[in-house]
């Protein structure tokens, strides 16, 4: 086969890393380029640099260092089994072409993740030195997040997160005896070890940085990882409570929840069907309630069908509709706690309220303005001038709140 | 009324020592007019009262907001700005009331402001124009909808030290040379240049990254709106990414194979027999006496030795090497060396006694280079491959294993008279000849050639799996 140019290497690199769905450049230090004289900086709060079609930031060039790979598990494009056409990146062509589309502002950084080649510490290996060479060589300021690769010595994952703001080890599936049948060669225990192992690493780090300033840093914006939505038969229960365990127990940053979708030469043992995308939206809702609204995963799967989050509503909804006795809540009263529960009210809405009440009673106009709309929330609330009377008791309540049926923007144009 | 000349639309310096002047007077809002530049020449206005005793206070968290909220397009902003530091003097915590009206409308132009200066953080496309003493020169065009190019600089500054860039906007442009940061009069688009080489890369990443299974271009609409698009070198691309995005998908879909359930049959190709040779060999001693005695064989590079395939005639599986290497063509014996020490061990992995396998090669004789006093493999060609084929399937005739394990692609090549790719065919039960079935897994020499431990061990799992694969397609 003729040599591929770099720019038919980065069609398909690019191409097999659309699946991966974590994108964000966010969580790590503040650095620039000032004092360095080099290229780059990260604010900590990371920039969409644009756009693509299904509505996903482009923040970092995504990319695979290369899609050969020596695994075969079945819900990915790159697995040995498939057919796909295959590419691989020197490791100063991912370099360049960083620096090359940093330089023109089109990213905030690099997304590196591959395939395994050889060996999981010969690919790690090759990880770490595009890090380091950006870093070290080119005093490259940008945001790196590396993928990595449980498998590989963990040495090698140590010097990953002396160079990366981020590290990520996919998770793909919620058991272990899914990860068994669709990753013949991942292991469950392994992974969540290689976990735990990061966490500590960046915890132990966070506080040497504490007592000195000097000290090195150590994935300074944490650690993620990916569930796959779909392609096997876990449902939203499983999916979750693992998710939860992540958080509370390796200490991971974000999970992020890709709905399965179909591939180019696909396994036979997956489903062909369109993604299930309202799924994954909900498990994102879910997952907010976890981390940001104080719920716990049996709260939330109280209303859960066979295992499965409403697809009609929306998981905070769902829950209120389950517990009404606790309904209708005060805004002028109500604490933090309790705000972040109402449907249609935000972690942003609940901060507004909390400080306007202060200068006085809340009335439904105020809270419209603090809070943009009160359409969703109304049957659920007290303000000075209003009460939703006897609305929640009201058989109707919860067709009321579903919005008619709407294809979930698959297609919309 | 009085009047205030404020020198541009983004003195804000100018309004802070007008509002502070106004604010010692206690001059009420109503009586106050702020305007830019020289619109108000011609009418100079009532002057500013004399100071009172008072002395004005505002708070640090609202001039923030303040300085912010004054660097957007509103005209009306200046005076809002005023209105409110003059209610601040009555109401010092007017500005941490969300609900207050005003403060409401000054947030809201602050946050429209921040949201310009965001976008343009993230949508600034530079151009390189050109290199100097080892410094790259950059340039942009760019058109925010608020006057925050000077307050943007700053973090470009930030981002690019290690090179030149400007960025030239309808009302102003900034520069950076590695040294000082430069602000500069507005210019044109055709002011910078429309290309540059790695654009077109940047465009390949952008199509590629799209899925086209996940359109949803109304959440692309709401972080990057139309207007920005014209600046955008990959807004161009979005029409066609959308409208091919649902027939992609389908393809994606129909593409593969529907009923999923077996593995396509290979057609395999006809093997012809040599000159002279007639099959139907009655065992396995008769077909390797008439290959010795065949005298057409290939002799380049080979060794005379023929080593034979090794098991019972009437075993149930067949495996299928490359060539007898060094070790094997002085044992005369069939997979003996480093490869064939592995292979035992993956048989013995996946439970196959090895004593009731057949195990035989593609290539009957050790090819290979002279170096010195060793004896390096080489590798046959398809012509040593093809010579040999016909007999292989002598061999598979007088065997009629119900499985054939091809291990690596010469096996694959004499098996079915085709090139193919190990990785894409590997793993499956393909029927073959007959009722037998047909696996491809690679050579255990390929193992031996991996760097290290751990992907030898990944290797070494996944032709166990292989091999019990195999095993599994025996009639119990
Ligand atoms: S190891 Fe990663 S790249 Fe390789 S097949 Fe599995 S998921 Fe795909």
């Amino acid at each position: 086969m003729a040599q591929l140019d770099r720019s038919q290497k980065l069609e398909i690199l690019a191409d097999a890393a659309k699946y991966d769905a974590s994108c964000a450049s966010s969580g790590s230090i503040k650095r620039g380029s000032s004092k360095t004289g080099g290229i780059g900086s990260t604010t900590g709060m990371g920039i969409c640099h644009s756009y693509a079609p299904d509505g996903r930031c482009i923040s970092l060039l995504k990319i695979l260092l290369t899609n050969y790979c020596m695994f075969d598990c079945h819900y990915c494009i790159n697995r040995s089994s498939s057919g796909v056409r295959r590419a691989a990146f020197t490791v100063d062509e991912v370099v360049d072409l960083t620096l090359d589309f940093y330089k023109r502002n089109y990213i905030e950084g690099l997304f590196l993740s591959s395939g395994i080649i050889r060996s999981p510490d010969y690919t790690m290996e090759l990880l770490v030195q595009v890090a380091k060479k950006l870093r070290i060589e080119h005093k490259f300021g940008g945001y790196i997040h590396l993928k990595t690769i449980p498998e590989a010595d963990p040495d090698l994952l140590a010097d990953a997160g002396l160079y990366a703001d981020r590290l990520s080890i996919n998770i793909e599936l919620p058991s272990d005896a899914a990860i068994e049948e669709f990753a013949p060669e991942k292991s469950g225990p392994l992974i969540r070890k290689t976990m735990a192992d990061l966490s500590g690493r960046i915890t132990e780090a966070k506080v040497e940085r504490r007592k000195s300033r000097k000290a090195p840093l150590f994935a300074p914006g944490g650690h993620s990882t990916q569930m796959i939505v779909g392609a096997d038969a876990s449902d939203d229960a499983a999916i979750l409570q693992t998710s939860s365990k992540l958080y509370t127990g390796v200490g991971l940053k974000r999970v992020y929840y890709s709905a399965f979708s179909p591939i180019p030469d696909a396994s036979k043992r997956l489903p062909l069907a369109a993604p299930p995308l309202m799924r994954e939206h909900r498990l994102y809702q879910a997952d907010w309630m976890l981390r940001f609204y104080g719920f716990s995963v049996s709260e939330i799967l109280g209303g859960a069908q066979g295992g499965h989050l409403d697809l009609e509503v929306d998981p905070k909804l769902a829950w209120a509709l389950m517990n009404r006795d606790q309904f209708p809540v005060d805004l002028n009263r109500a604490p933090r706690e309790m705000l972040l529960r109402v449907p249609g009210l935000g972690t942003k809405g609940v901060g507004a309220i909390l400080r306007a009440r202060r200068f006085g009673r809340l009335r439904l106009a105020d809270v419209e303005r603090l809070c943009r709309s009160t359409k969703k929330m109304r049957a659920w609330i007290i303000a000075a001038d209003w009460h939703p009377g006897r609305w929640l008791d009201g058989a109707n309540l919860r067709s009321k709140m579903v919005r008619p049926a709407r294809q979930m923007e698959l297609f919309a144009a | 009324m009085i009047r205030i000349a404020l020198a541009s639309q983004t003195d804000i310096a100018g309004w802070r020592e007008a509002a502070r002047k106004l604010l010692l007077a206690g001059v009420i809002p109503a009586r106050v007019e702020f305007n830019i530049g020289t619109e108000t020449l011609f009418d100079e206005g009532d002057p500013i009262p004399p100071p009172g005793d008072r002395k004005p206070v505002i708070s640090k968290e609202l001039l923030g907001d303040i300085q912010t909220a004054l660097l957007h397009s509103d005209p009306e902003r200046f005076a809002l700005a005023y209105r409110i530091v003059f209610r601040a003097q009555t109401q010092p915590k007017i500005h941490q009331n969300p609900a207050d009206p005003d403060m409401y409308t000054l947030r809201a132009l602050a946050k429209s402001v921040r949201r310009d200066i965001h976008k343009m953080h993230a949508f600034v496309r530079f151009r390189k124009v050109g290199e100097e003493n080892g410094r790259e020169s950059f340039v942009s065009w760019f058109e925010p909808e608020h006057h925050i190019t000077e307050a943007v600089a700053k973090f470009f500054q930030n981002r690019f030290t290690g090179m030149n860039w400007l960025i030239v906007t309808p009302e102003a442009s900034i520069a950076w040379d590695g040294k000082k940061l430069e602000v500069g009069p507005g210019g044109q688009k055709s002011d910078v240049p429309q290309e540059d080489a790695v654009e077109s890369e940047w465009k390949t990443y952008y199509a590629s990254i799209f899925n086209p299974a996940r359109l949803k271009t109304k959440a692309m609409m709401a972080e990057m709106p139309a207007k920005y698009w014209k600046n955008l070198p990959e807004a161009a691309l979005i029409p066609g990414l959308t409208r091919e995005a649902e027939a992609r998908m389908n393809a994606m879909i129909d593409n593969a194979s529907p009923d999923g359930e077996n593995a396509p049959a290979i057609a395999v190709k006809e093997t012809q027999a040599p000159a002279h040779a007639s099959g139907g060999f009655d065992g396995l001693k008769p077909l390797y006496d008439a290959l010795r005695a065949a005298n057409d064989w290939p002799r380049e590079d080979f060794s005379d030795r023929l080593v034979p395939g090794e098991g019972p005639k009437d075993a149930r599986m067949m495996f299928v090497g490359e060539q007898p290497g060094d070790q094997e063509d002085q044992a005369g014996r069939p997979f003996v060396g480093p490869a064939g020490q592995l292979l035992d061990r993956a048989f013995a992995a996946a439970q196959i006694d090895r004593g009731e396998a057949y195990v035989t090669n593609a290539v009957k004789r050790f090819k290979f280079v002279q170096r010195g006093k060793r004896r390096i493999h080489s590798k046959p060609s398809n012509d040593d491959i093809e010579y040999y084929r016909w007999w292989l399937e002598q061999e598979r005739q007088v065997v009629e294993p119900q499985v054939i394990v091809a291990l690596g692609a010469t096996a694959v090549r004499a098996l079915t008279g085709k090139t193919l790719t190990i990785s894409r065919n590997r793993s499956q039960l393909i029927d073959y000849i007959g009722s037998s079935k047909l696996l491809i897994t690679v050579h255990p020499s390929y193992l031996l050639r991996l760097p290290d431990g751990a992907g030898q061990k990944v290797e070494f799992e996944k032709l166990v799996r292989d091999l019990s694969l195999a095993k599994s397609a025996l009639p119990a």
